[in-house]
């Protein structure tokens, strides 16, 4: 599965199939400070996704 | 997963709702908030005091889709690679929209740009948040209300931060709506209840696309702690944010604004010694 991270901005490629919530974990992100879009639409913490998918993970966070 | 009000895919949980549903809540929520507070009269001028980000974006979205007179007041420090880009992005935002839109830069009103006074790095907030803070109040002067984009996770680190520091008497000055002093325009906060994840999923369906760039200058990093520590309770106890902030309103009447308001003998802002702080820094910046 690849994976853009927005902050620190980096792109990723790791092998997952599951829930969008475990793969936050795995990634040690905290789901408060995320939001989650596969191909440009906004997923919740309960989809699913799988190695096929490209997944964006964009910062909630304000930068200033 | 699908939404709760239909048959949808949903775009958050708790609550879970599709896209539409969503900013259907979102829209009645802030709707909500204004009323409740009594934050606007639909006759009164509005400022916001926007700085091209997802927050203050949103909020001067929804003040004129909702109808009222509202226009945008952008201050622009002089950082390099960062406000840029945001004030770019809110001309063109606000040109769109057909929002009037002002600009006072440091450099005109201070003489330098922030990026020339300190160094890269080095921590700047407290420079920058006066002199920003003094224009917000001088230029709004004509306006009925400064509108801001602070949202709960702003709010609820800064109730927090304010009990972890023992600075209880900062408690008078927050809250949705400002009290009435005289000298300051009051300040209002239509996405005070709001999330910043909900601001950010708000912003993405509506398409705004703010850039994301983060301030060069080192931050005020115990607010940094405060909202990695809140964040992490709350996604183990979902609601802790919200249940701060309403506690904290419940005894916020308790407290009283504390000093007595004097004038600015160089400006006239009000201040609370002599000569206030952003022409003490002033003088200081001239120097360097
Ligand atoms: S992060 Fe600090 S220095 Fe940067 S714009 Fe905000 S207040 Fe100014
Ligand atoms: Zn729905
Ligand atoms: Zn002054």
């Amino acid at each position: 599965m690849k994976i853009l991270i927005e902050r620190p901005k980096k792109e990723i490629e790791i092998e997952f199939n599951g829930k969008v919530k475990d793969l936050l974990i795995k990634l040690d992100i905290n789901s408060e400070e995320v939001i989650i879009a596969k191909n440009k639409e906004i997923i919740t913490l309960e989809d699913d996704v799988s190695n096929e998918d490209e997944i964006e993970i964009l910062s909630v966070v304000s930068g200033g | 997963m699908k939404c709760s009000k239909c048959s949808n895919n949903a775009v958050f949980t708790n609550p879970t709702l599709c896209k539409e549903h969503f900013i259907e809540y979102f829209e009645t929520k802030v709707k909500d908030t204004i009323k409740q507070n009594n934050m606007i009269q639909k006759q009164e001028k509005v400022c916001v005091a926007a700085s091209g980000g997802k927050d203050s974006i949103t909020t001067l979205y929804l003040l004129h889709k909702f109808g009222y007179n509202v226009e945008a007041l952008a201050v622009d420090e002089g950082i390099e690679g960062y406000r840029d880009h945001t004030l770019a992005f809110l001309k063109d935002f606000c040109e769109e929209k057909g929002i009037i839109l002002h600009i006072k830069s440091y450099q005109e009103e201070v003489g330098k740009r922030l990026d020339t006074v300190v160094p890269k790095g080095r921590p700047a907030c407290n420079i920058c948040g006066t002199f920003r803070r003094h224009l917000l109040n001088k230029y709004t002067q004509d306006y009925d209300k400064i509108a801001t984009g602070h949202n709960l996770d702003d709010e609820s680190q800064a109730v927090l931060m304010n009990l972890l520091k023992a600075q209880i008497n900062l408690f008078a000055r927050q809250g949705p709506k400002t009290k009435q002093i005289k000298g300051f325009t009051q300040k209002i906060k239509p996405l005070y209840l709001m999330k910043e994840k909900e601001i950010m999923t708000y912003s993405y369906i509506k398409g705004f696309n703010t850039p994301y760039n983060e301030c060069p200058y080192a931050k005020d990093s115990y607010r940094a702690h405060v909202r990695d520590l809140l964040n992490s309770i709350e996604s183990k106890n979902p609601g802790t944010k919200i249940n701060l902030i309403n506690k904290y309103l419940s005894i916020r009447e308790g407290f009283s604004q504390d000093k007595e308001i004097r004038f600015c003998e160089v400006c006239n802002s009000p201040c609370s010694s002599q000569i206030c702080k952003a022409c003490r820094l002033k003088k200081q910046v001239k120097a360097v």
